[in-house]
């Protein structure tokens, strides 16, 4: 078996709304598995179980409480459940890409900029970051004459191109996807599968929420029930 | 000397009594000591309203002695009301003798100019400065600039110069000129116009500032480097002049513009009276001169 | 991760005004190139806080470190005043709320960035004006009005003025006092995308002091929620705004109305 790359140990969460008389709400407990490289995994379960909780916690969004999260980073391990934030922004910046469901837009920034940005912070050069990026989304179709505009205005499928691209356009050697194909065509989302395939490639380990099966059955290898581990509230 | 009869003997000599001249004189030690250094003193009532040179006045009868021989000017000359009334009050408070000749007073109070004739080793000059703070342009609080001074922060100086070749295309400030002395403190030289910052440089006279309103008291002491502030690609100038004085035809001195009648006539005269006079003695004729001749 | 030096190292500042807490037992480390964001409701410290790490004011108890270009630890309060002025004007920065607390409103916006210059001994006015220029353009000033007063300017090129004006001697650290407050939302965007862009090209290390947790968001990496003067949580900025844990970060992240 390859490298492994992810590794939960007895990972749980709840959360606690102090403003509604400090009432919790369970999501999951004990929860563990583990990612190796070039492996894509599917996060399965109903709605409501904390599939896209557990892939912001993965990232570092959500906070983990319990248990650990690690991921291999450059020569070691990262424990995300422990490290401070200085920590999980290098994590970010090198090793863990994330694609969320929605496009956090910046305002007046340029398609072409937001896509380019994972690569900047990298320290390459700005034309050359710009150069991969315009490849990529040429990979993805989306037309030319958006590239230059802030992409506040585009339709939920073109800003959901623009989140994957900006997505692949670094080497993570981890990539966590939430619903990457959600509002996209058949011929977009056969674009996306071949990204996540090229990844697989490459050896890079994911782990992704898919809302259809086909696509599931296309890239991934397994299927992870969440559900399992569910605590009731 | 004034005969004892003219001087009137109800007043302490020079018209201050010993206890502020004492005051006075301690302030313009701690100038000295600290060379362009901004010395706060106590500063008296004198029969005149701020603005007419109470300053200078107050400074100049803390040092004068019985044997002294003052000269006063006033846009550098020594006809104008501001000048002669200075003169007349220190002939009746002192009884010392008064001149308009440069070489021949030991001490010599002045609104505007530094006399054309270079001064000499023993010659005290008095001037009098409305405004002493020359960072008060950019900067109204006392306190912060009163630090400026003590950190020798002084780009804020600059920024002055800088909007004047902004605005101008060069330095256009002509009187009040910043000038640094002996490489640390800035200091106003006002309201003497920048024509004279050059005679401040390593003059073998003492110059003392003093300012009324304001109770400050700043000093030179004889052979001091003084110089004026500037940009390396727009360094210091002086005024120049494109004709010569009408009357003596000197072309190396500060020139007046004196209008002559109603009909737009105007002539330039050298403002050091006591100079032009001094050439005119001599034998030097201006345009003004050969014309009516 | 590497053993990098820290550029400020704060510990137990704490600050009182008579009875009333100004802020308390605040401890922290800011890196080279970081941003943390300080937010909370009015009278909640924050500024307090920000005036006591940039030397402005005097804490009661505990200490500033800051390390400067060479290595060396100074603590920002047992320093000179001297010394502290000169940081003031070549590795520190400061950004007001309001531009007129940090610009000379009777100078010329050229003369306004040149400032700094020549207080660090810049001599030549043709330097000058072409470093200003280019530092307007920066700053999306019109470099056509680098002769006109700031009281002639809007609010918005007032505030990137004052930004041009800091940043011109290309501090190491930027202290910045609710920088986007008073401003129109759009020309708040553009501020906002232009601090982001000067930030992250200058490598800039910031403290941002703001009440509008947007402006938190898209600038800092790092947050710290205060309230009554005790920073009551602090974290990664997506994390305390996405997943807060405290009951106050909870009520100030529930109570933003979502456009």
């Amino acid at each position: 078996m390859s490298q492994e790359m992810i590794r939960l140990t007895d990972v749980a969460k709840s959360f606690t709304l102090h403003n509604q008389d400090g009432a919790t709400l369970p999501v999951f407990a004990g929860l563990s598995m583990s990612v190796a490289a070039g492996e894509c995994v599917a996060l399965a379960g109903p709605s409501g179980k904390g599939k896209s909780t557990l892939m912001r916690m993965l990232y570092g969004n959500y906070l983990c409480p319990a248990g650990s999260i690690e991921i291999r980073h450059k020569d070691g391990w990262t424990d995300v459940a422990g490290a401070d934030p200085r920590s999980i922004l290098n994590l970010r910046r090198w090793t863990l890409g994330y694609i969320s469901q929605f496009l956090r837009v910046v305002p007046r920034v340029s398609a072409l900029d937001v896509v380019a940005e994972p690569l900047v912070s990298r320290g390459l050069p700005p034309e050359e970051a710009q150069e991969k990026a315009a490849a990529i989304l040429t990979r993805l179709n989306l037309p030319e004459s958006l590239w230059h505009l802030a992409p506040a205005t585009f339709s939920g499928g073109e800003q959901q191109r623009v989140n994957i691209a900006r997505g692949f356009v670094a080497p993570f050697p981890v990539m966590l996807l939430d619903e990457p194909t959600a509002s996209l065509d058949k011929t977009n989302r056969e674009a996306v599968l071949d990204l996540i395939r090229d990844a697989k490639a490459r050896g890079v380990a994911l782990i992704g929420i898919f809302h259809d099966a086909e696509t599931r059955n296309a890239v991934c290898d397994r299927e992870f029930e969440i559900a399992s581990y569910a605590v009731a509230a | 000397m004034t005969p004892e009869s003219e001087t009137d003997q109800q007043y302490n000599f020079a018209y201050l009594d010993e206890q502020t001249k004492r005051m006075i004189r301690r302030a313009l030690l701690k100038a000295v000591a600290i060379p362009g250094y901004q010395v706060p003193f106590a500063g008296r009532e004198m029969p005149m309203p701020y603005g007419w040179g109470t300053g200078g006045i107050q400074v100049t009868a803390a040092i004068l002695r019985r044997d002294d021989t003052l000269k006063v000017i006033d846009q550098g000359a020594d006809d104008t009301t501001n000048a002669v009334s200075i003169r007349k009050f220190f002939k009746r408070v002192a009884g010392i003798a008064t001149t308009e000749k440069t070489r021949e007073a030991t001490i010599i109070q002045t609104r505007h100019r530094i006399p054309e004739t270079p001064l000499e080793d023993g010659q005290i000059i008095v001037f009098q400065v409305p405004i002493p703070e020359p960072l008060r342009f950019l900067e109204p609080r006392e306190t912060e600039t009163r630090k400026m001074h003590a950190l020798e922060e002084y780009g804020l100086m600059h920024v002055k110069l800088y909007e004047d070749i902004a605005r101008h295309g060069h330095i256009a400030t002509t009187y009040a000129y910043p000038v640094k002395v002996a490489g640390r403190y800035i200091m106003d030289p006002s309201p003497t116009p920048k024509f004279d910052n050059p005679k401040m440089n390593r003059t073998p006279a003492l110059q003392l500032f003093g300012a009324g309103r304001e109770k400050r008291i700043y000093a030179i002491p004889p052979y001091t480097e003084v110089v004026s502030l500037d940009f390396e690609d727009h360094p210091f100038e002086v005024q120049k002049w494109d004709r010569p004085c009408a009357l003596c035809g000197a072309t190396e001195s500060f020139l007046d513009e004196v209008i002559m009648d109603d009909q737009g006539t105007r002539m330039f005269v050298c403002s050091d009276t006591d100079h032009c006079e001094k050439r005119r003695g001599e034998g030097h004729v201006g345009p003004a001169q050969e014309a009516a001749e | 991760m590497s053993a990098t030096q820290t550029l400020l190292s704060v510990t137990g500042l704490t600050k009182h005004y008579g009875a009333h807490l100004g802020c308390a037992d605040v401890s922290f480390d800011l890196y080279p190139g970081e941003v943390v964001g300080i937010v909370g409701e009015s009278g909640s410290g924050k500024t307090t806080l920000l005036n006591c790490l940039a030397g402005r004011l005097a804490p009661d108890e505990g200490r500033v470190q800051y390390t400067d270009r060479l290595g060396d630890s100074m603590d920002v309060h047992a320093m000179s005043e001297s010394r502290r002025r000169f940081l003031m004007r070549t590795d520190w920065a400061f950004v007001h709320q309001n531009p007129r607390d940090g610009l000379r409103m009777a100078v010329s916006a050229g003369g306004n960035v040149g400032e700094r210059l020549m207080a660090v001994g810049a001599r030549h006015y043709g330097d000058i004006r072409s470093q200003a220029i280019d530092w307007l353009d920066k700053t999306e000033v019109d470099v056509g009005r680098v002769d006109d007063r700031p009281d002639t300017f809007s609010g918005g090129m007032q505030q990137r003025l004052q930004i041009a004006r800091n940043l011109v001697t290309g501090p190491r650290l930027v202290f910045m006092d609710e920088p986007t407050g008073g401003l129109d939302v759009s020309v708040q965007a553009r501020l906002l995308d232009l601090l982001r862009r000067l930030v992250a090209e200058m490598g800039l290390s910031a403290i941002i002091v703001t009440h509008d947790l947007a402006v938190a968001r898209l600038l800092s990496h790092r947050l710290m929620v205060m309230r009554r003067g005790h920073v009551v949580e602090q974290g990664l900025t997506d994390q305390v705004l996405d997943d807060p844990q405290h009951a106050y970060t909870q009520l100030l992240v529930s109570s933003v109305l979502q456009p």
